[in-house]
């Protein structure tokens, strides 16, 4: 294999002046654009431009340190692309009307709503955020317990084992009238959703990994004085951590799903509640600043999975 | 000080074929020993190993260690497996401590961990992972991990099958040294003749189908002390002699062509 390719797996085209070329200039493509082109729809085009503005500078500054050096040109075409996507949205909007209001705002009207609605957006991100991690917590613990239980021991393993391939099939937003009746408040009903729809899967891959333990590793714990106790807390459920994180990745889209779902269904607070009383309004721009900040959420909870499945697993190569 | 009498271990397979991996064998290992266990592939040297360490059970026949039956595994019985089987999310260290933290006496005992690192030579390697070890190192760190226990006997399935024949001679100096120190008793699977001259008190040998001990030879002090010397060159020929008449297809299998 040619030494110059495998060298930088992590990054691609670590070197390419061209890219990142395009990656400062379309930005500065849409401030021109933003700024020389007269507006036909009304509204104020300062923070759109401020943004890209500061964007921009940010782009120079990360540029001026040298860590972040690969991982800005490694992201220089998504950069460049989106400069120019921004830029013919605008043409497109504010510049032409040729797509209408309210339906299609353009990005000028989207991120003015994001600064002054930022109090209210940042509530609701919160609210969200704080449901998600309550109801995942609450599903990796169950998940993990039955999990063990399924893998580790045959009479519960007869019970549960059928149980979660039954109620783990069904589309956890199925339960929300009766989730809104049970529980006092919608915030515990989305709790009971949350856990619900991390439950199955993270059980699944538990009792997996338990049970795919190998032989050899109780074998020699055997050998070395080990009890039942012991085979089961230091051999098979560590064995089983890799799979926990396999559970908890696969179902964090199934339970950020849930949550904006059961939110725009129960809720009084949150994006998908926000989103919906957004609509009610015909204010589609806050409804399309709300998904972008339901984007950014979920990448920040997929980071925060990843550090800790980073942590707990750091034994791995 | 373990006692094989008389046991046999029939195998059967799915359709009810019986393998007699190990009949009428009896065997008395003494105190402090080293034997090593040779012979032809499938000849139930394993089955036998695993059945001194209570790993398995024998259909007939008494296994007893210091006139006491072996009826399960026990930490006074350790055992290295030919893949090391390390927990690979534990460190060195604590892959090396599981035996204390089993037996609920890390607490008193912890400072034997360091010890037996030295013992193996793996100083500086405490805090790796066995991801971070080659083979050799992983197979030390197993043999560490059996003799924290302070066992009485120390069993050891072909630990150095995988490795290449300059870290299996290293190896083979450790494990002897090892053996001085701290004066154990071993048995050790090989399939490898010089290895088990250079390592051992006594040489039994294995033939297949039905799985029995054919011969015991003895290895005096003198043979084993240079691989080129005329006892040490007799003794190999003479092994090799058993064992050609012990399995005729021995010439084939992995091992006993480099030892020749
Ligand atoms: N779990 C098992 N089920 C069925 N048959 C088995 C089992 N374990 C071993 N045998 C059979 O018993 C015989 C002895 O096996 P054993 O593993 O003890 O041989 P071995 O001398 O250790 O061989 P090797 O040198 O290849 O490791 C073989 O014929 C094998 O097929
Ligand atoms: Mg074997």
């Amino acid at each position: 294999m040619n030494p110059k390719r495998s060298a930088n797996k992590k990054y691609w085209k670590p070197k390419s002046k061209r890219w990142l070329a395009a990656a400062i200039l379309s930005p500065a493509a849409a401030v021109a654009a933003s700024a020389l082109v007269p507006n036909v729809q009304a509204v104020n085009t300062l923070y759109y431009r401020t943004a890209l503005v500061a964007f921009l500078a940010a782009l120079l500054v990360l540029w001026t340190m040298r860590r972040f050096r690969n991982r800005l040109y490694h992201y220089s075409q998504f950069i460049a692309a989106a400069g120019l996507a921004l830029t013919v949205l605008d043409l497109l909007t504010t510049k032409s009307n040729i797509l209408k209001l309210p339906f299609f705002p353009g990005p000028t009207q989207i991120v003015e709503v994001l600064y002054t609605e930022r109090a209210m957006l940042f509530v609701c991100t919160v609210y969200s955020l704080r449901l998600f991690f309550a109801g995942l917590a609450c599903g990796v613990i169950l998940g993990v317990a039955t999990g063990v239980m399924t893998g580790w021991n045959r009479q519960w393993n007869y019970w549960l084992f059928p149980v979660l391939k039954i109620i783990g099939v069904i589309p956890p937003v199925a339960w929300i009238p009766l989730a809104l009746v049970v529980f006092p408040t919608s915030f515990y009903a989305g709790i009971f959703l949350l856990a619900l729809a991390s439950w199955f899967s993270i059980a699944f891959m538990v009792a997996g990994g338990i049970a795919s333990t190998p032989k050899a590793y109780f074998e020699v714990s055997r050998t070395l004085g080990a009890s039942e106790r012991f085979l089961l807390f230091h051999v098979a459920i560590p064995n089983a951590v890799p799979s926990i994180f396999t559970g908890i990745a696969t179902s964090a889209g199934m339970c950020f799903m849930t949550l904006v779902i059961t939110e725009m269904i129960g809720a009084k607070a949150g994006l998908g509640w926000y989103i919906n009383w957004a609509k009610a309004w015909a204010s589609y721009d806050k409804v399309y600043a709300s998904i972008l900040i339901m984007g950014a959420a979920f990448c920040i909870i997929l980071g925060v999975i990843n550090l800790f499945r980073n942590y707990f697993l750091r034994w791995q190569k | 000080m373990i006692e094989v009498r008389n046991i046999s271990r029939i195998y059967y397979d799915t359709s009810g074929l019986p393998t007699e991996a190990l009949l009428a064998v009896s065997l008395a290992i003494r105190q402090g020993e080293f034997l090593s266990l040779i012979g032809p592939s499938g000849c139930g040297k394993t089955t036998l190993l695993r059945l001194i360490a209570g790993l398995d059970l024998p259909q007939s026949g008494e296994l007893l260690i210091e006139n006491r039956a072996i009826e399960k595994p026990s930490h006074e019985r350790g055992y290295v497996f030919q893949q090391a089987a390390l927990f690979p999310w534990k460190t060195v260290e604590e892959n090396i401590a599981v035996g204390l933290k089993a037996r609920h006496t890390y607490k008193e005992k912890k400072s034997l961990v360091p010890e037996y690192i030295r013992l193996v030579g793996l100083t500086g390697f405490a805090k790796s992972y066995p991801h971070e070890l080659s083979g050799g190192m992983m197979q030390r760190v197993a043999i560490a991990r059996a003799l924290i226990n302070e066992p009485k006997a120390l069993l050891l399935d072909e630990p150095l099958g995988a490795l290449d024949a300059f870290t299996r001679i290293e190896l083979q100096n450790t494990i002897r040294r090892i053996w001085s120190e701290t004066g154990t008793t071993i048995v050790l699977v090989t399939h490898d003749v010089d290895e088990a001259i250079y390592l051992s008190d006594r040489i039994a040998i294995m033939t297949a189908r039905p799985g029995r001990i054919s011969e015991i030879i003895d290895v005096e002090i003198n043979s084993r002390r240079d691989r080129n010397h005329d006892d040490f060159i007799n003794l190999r020929r003479r092994a090799l002699e058993k064992l050609h008449l012990a399995g005729e297809v021995y010439a084939n299998v992995r091992g006993a062509g480099e030892a020749i």
